[in-house]
């Protein structure tokens, strides 16, 4: 019942805001808006609070009938790995409505809908144990996404919303082609949990685990598939940039831990080599080509990416260090993506531009939103008593125990994102007054203090205190662990 | 005659009340001056409520019976065998009087608007529809025949209904020396099994075609004029290459006949493709499903693809039109498996399903047209889209709903179309088809995306809202949200799909 409610709850505040009018009623639709994402918060809390940390079965288990003719369950339940995204997912969606507060003008009511939609929609992706469920959850969120960029976005806002949607789509087709032979040669069944039992040829788990690689690397996104990311992120409204980061990319991540490494351990593992440097050149070469970036969405779309090789990395390495310090990345990530965008969102709203060569000496006129941003440039590179630094140093544990070369490589990321990130708050912040622009920059209102200091209060929270995010996880990720390490041929 | 042989012919009453109903209608009419034709409309829409109840009511009187596990309802034929009732005809029925009843409702304002609303419009529509009820219970080569020129003719009357647009003229010529020809090479296929069967009766002639395929020489002969047969049923389906009529009958013809041709006389050609392959000539399923497999990949590709680069609404769903055939021939091509037919009620449904599904996007997509059409302006080429939701943001979220559904995508029915027929292909074991299908409904899904921006992204080129009659609103509301509603619970449709499959 508690899933049921956090993916429903959403979505009916969000038709319920639809269905109040138009522009006329906006601040209706504003706190009922906000009272709908609260609401949804809260009816996650009770999944992590009675938590059961001891066991990897699936938790809070929902299973009704729904498509008799092809064995299709509204089948719903949790794990260690799942649960987290589900509550971090609810609170950004708190965020991002008050973010969004007075800055969106025209449509107000269906701009919060989309995002209210959105999140009931991600929170299913996250629950849904049936392949169809998951499915038709993991495209649905593509439409209220390609409405947000396409509606409230930048100049070039078509062609983004555009690309995004037919990447992405590109890959979940291939997805559901992988689904549908896994449903036929299961002898007829859609649940997730059967298919990890399922014996399957290494022929078929190559050709599946490709089927589904594009799926998820294009969701994550892996290098080479990850050029939709940059337009996406610099043209979306700051709302739809948060999402995207914090959420969007993680159901990649998700994708590959709750099918491609279970379902095909084999496959996995034949082409761990393949995964690995693939996440390693994201790692390297996305994080130079984010040091050069003028535009700081673009700089911290660049930066997502860097740090989600990160995630796919510690999959493939196949110990538990390794996969949970992934997941960590994953929330942690969560937290500091968002909280870079909303920052990046603050300026944007006053100056109205996002190139960085138009800022500098902000510090002079915004000193809070300096410090602020500063914990979160910090904690984008990786420093200690951040959440940032948590997953990276798990990740790179766990590749030195697979092998110290690839442990060397990973760790430059330390090197190159505290490189980026710092220079770019350096030239923003740092410095003296370049222009009159800055000069005239108002310090953050209560709002955007509410969201930027929620944020900063998580990040340092799981930076210091990691223990109840990864607590949870280790049952599910040493069950995932066997199920890797047991061959299916 | 005596009762008893009245109460035999019972599974025709509603043919015979359909019949009934258009002649009072034509009768009528003649005396109606009012330029909104209120008896007429609504003799016509009362007609389509009573044969949708008669159908409901010959339903009720059949008897249901399990076999295997298979619920099955039991099957009539009267007529001395030229004509059988069975779940299938009945389904297929229900959804052309809905159909032919959505299409009156949303074209009579556009129509009005045109001073086209004459009597003649009723009583082809009507006659056309009692061809695609004759054709989905034909039990005989003679009753398709029949119900297919029933049909067809009153279609290229209706295509002409505006005599002085040069391009519904243009239009009706050619839909007619086409459908003439393709009416002869179905014949001339039909004749050539005659021929080797010596029997017009379907049943009769699967049984006897069971018997002859085995031997070479008879096969080479039945396969002759099975290719015939095939191609009559594609020009019907409109799949490539017996497609080159669609797009010119479809953007040529008065929006309200577009929507006609693009509903009903589809699913009447989908009963056709059943009876003629499945019924009549299962045992040559081998050889017309690798037929299928081509024109199936053929027709989404070149639908898909061509489609993007119309600039005309009407021509790009004609091209979606041909592309959607495609796709429900996917399910039509799956039912043979290695010389089994386990596959066969899972694959023959999902053609069926994504059909019916298929019939109400149609609807829906062309209602929409003629719905913001107003006097003086046909809303045809995609530039008529831009910014709508400013305008009538009710309108473009059905709109969208449709364009989504069209696409594929979930949580619409649309969705769960494309997932029954890319089931039914890769159970069947062509991986590679369903493989190529996917990614070319990716395709697809640009320019279905493309009507999605040109409503919500741009802004509206001229500031008049769209003129609309309440019915209509309220049907196209019904329309709209039926795909979602579809799209959550698709269990029951899917059902009723199944059992009309295994009754057959």
């Amino acid at each position: 019942m508690l899933l049921s409610l956090a993916i429903w709850v959403p979505v009916a505040a969000g038709v319920l805001v639809l269905a109040l009018g138009g522009d006329r009623r906006a601040p209706l639709q504003r706190w009922s808006a906000l009272a709908g994402s609260i609401l949804g918060f809260l009816v996650t809390i009770p999944l992590y609070t009675s938590f059961d940390n001891a066991t990897a079965a699936m938790q809070f288990v929902e299973l009704a009938p729904w498509i008799e003719s092809f064995n299709v369950n509204y089948h719903l339940g949790v794990d260690g790995i799942s649960v987290l995204f589900i509550l971090l997912n609810s609170f950004i969606t708190i965020t991002v409505v008050i973010a969004g507060w007075t800055v969106i003008e025209s449509r107000v009511g269906q701009y919060l809908a989309a995002f209210l939609i959105l999140s009931g929609l991600l929170n299913g992706v996250f629950a849904a144990l049936d392949a169809v469920l998951f499915y038709v959850f993991f495209e649905a969120t593509l439409i209220p996404m390609f409405i947000i960029i396409g509606i409230w976005g930048g100049p070039n806002r078509v062609y983004a919303a555009l690309k995004f949607f037919l990447y992405t789509l590109f890959g979940s087709l291939l997805l559901l082609v992988a689904l549908l032979y896994l449903y036929n040669s299961s002898g007829g069944s859609f649940a997730i949990l059967d298919w990890h039992k399922l014996p399957l040829t290494l022929t078929a788990q190559v050709l599946l685990f490709f089927g589904m690689l594009f799926a998820f690397a294009v969701k994550v996104p892996m290098w080479p598939v990850h050029t939709w990311l940059p337009d996406a992120h610099t043209e979306a409204p700051t709302g739809g940039s948060v999402v995207l980061a914090a959420i969007l990319l993680k159901l990649g991540a998700y994708g590959f831990v709750r099918f491609t490494l279970p379902i095909l351990p084999d496959a996995s593992r034949h082409l761990a080599w393949l995964m690995i440097s693939l996440s390693l050149i994201a790692v390297v070469y996305i994080g130079l080509v984010a040091l050069v970036q003028t535009d700081m969405k673009k700089l911290i779309a660049y930066s997502s990416i860097s740090h989600m090789g990160f995630v796919t990395l510690g999959f493939f390495i196949f110990n538990a260090y390794g996969v949970e310090g992934a997941l960590v990345q994953s929330i942690s990530h969560g937290f500091v993506s968002a909280a870079l965008f909303f920052c990046v969102g603050v300026l944007y709203d006053r100056m109205h531009s996002r190139v960085i060569s138009d800022y500098g000496g902000v510090v002079n006129t915004m000193p809070k939103f300096a410090a602020l941003m500063m914990l979160f440039a910090m904690a984008n590179s990786g420093l200690p008593a951040t959440s940032g630094f948590v997953g990276e140093f798990m990740v790179i544990m766990g590749a030195m125990k697979a092998n110290f070369w690839l442990a060397l490589v990973a760790a430059t990321t330390l090197i190159f994102g505290a490189a980026y990130t710092l220079w770019m708050y350096k030239r923003v912040i740092f410095g003296p007054v370049a222009n009159s622009h800055v000069s005239a920059l108002e310090d953050l209102n209560p709002r955007e203090l509410l969201v930027l200091g929620s944020l900063a209060i998580a990040v340092l929270f799981m930076g210091i205190y990691p223990l109840p995010f990864t607590e949870v996880m280790h049952a599910s990720v040493n069950e995932l662990l066997r199920h890797v390490a047991a061959s299916k041929l | 005659m005596s009762w008893i042989a009245v109460l035999e012919h019972l599974p025709a009453l509603p043919e015979a009340l359909l019949l009934l109903g258009t002649c009072v209608l034509m009768l009528v009419d003649t005396f109606v001056k009012d330029e909104r034709r209120a008896p007429t409309y609504w003799i016509a829409q009362g007609t389509l409520a009573l044969c949708f109840a008669a159908t409901l009511f010959v339903i009720a009187f059949s008897d249901l019976k399990v076999i295997d596990d298979r619920m099955q309802v039991a099957k009539y034929y009267i007529f001395n065998g030229l004509f059988v009732a069975d779940f299938l005809s009945h389904l297929v029925k229900l959804v052309s009087y809905a159909a032919v009843s959505a299409a009156l409702v949303y074209s009579r304002q556009w129509l009005v608007d045109r001073g086209l609303l004459r009597g003649e419009f009723f009583s082809l529509l009507l006659f056309s529809l009692l061809g695609m009820m004759l054709l989905a219970s034909a039990n005989s080569f003679i009753t398709v025949y029949l119900g297919l020129e029933l049909m067809s003719l009153c279609l290229y009357a209706l295509v002409a209904l505006n005599r002085d647009s040069a391009l519904a003229t243009e239009a009706a010529m050619k839909y007619f020396v086409l459908g003439a020809l393709s009416s002869g090479l179905l014949l001339y296929g039909m004749s050539m099994i005659y021929g080797a069967t010596g029997t017009l009766t379907i049943p009769d002639v699967a049984n006897a075609v069971r018997g002859l395929a085995s031997s070479s020489l008879d096969h080479h002969f039945l396969v002759f004029g099975l290719v015939f047969v095939v191609a009559g049923v594609a020009f019907k389906l409109g799949v490539v290459p017996f497609h080159m009529w669609i797009p010119d009958v479809y953007h040529g013809a008065p929006t309200p006949v577009t929507l006609v041709i693009g509903s009903g006389p589809k699913l009447a050609a989908f009963a056709m493709a059943i009876r003629l392959l499945v019924n009549a000539l299962p045992a040559l399923a081998a050889d017309w499903q690798q037929m299928l497999a081509l024109l199936a990949i053929l027709s989404i590709a070149l639908g898909n693809i061509t489609a993007i680069a119309q600039t005309n609404l009407k021509r790009m769903l004609a091209y979606s039109a041909i592309a959607n055939m495609g796709f429900m021939l996917l399910g039509l091509l799956s039912g043979l498996v290695d010389d089994n037919w386990l596959n066969r009620d899972a694959a023959y449904s999902a053609a069926l399903f994504y059909i019916i599904i298929y019939t109400v996007m149609s609807v829906g997509a062309f209602g929409m047209l003629c719905l913001l059409s107003r006097a003086g302006f046909d809303c045809e080429n995609l530039e008529d889209m831009r910014g709508l939701n400013r305008r009538r943001p009710w309108f473009a979220l059905l709109m969208m709903l449709l364009m989504l559904s069209l696409a594929g995508l979930p949580p619409t029915a649309g969705f769960y179309a494309k997932l029954a027929v890319f089931n039914a292909a890769v159970s069947a074991g062509y991986l590679w088809l369903a493989v190529a299908a996917v990614l070319l409904s990716l395709v697809g899904a640009y320019y279905y995306l493309r009507i999605v921006k040109l409503m919500y992204f741009d802004e509206p080129k001229e500031a008049a809202p769209a003129s609309s009659r309440i019915q209509g609103g309220v049907l196209m509301s019904a329309n709209g949200l039926a795909l979602l509603l579809f799209g959550i619970v698709p269990q029951p449709l899917m059902q009723l799909c199944y059992v009309a499959i295994a009754s057959l």
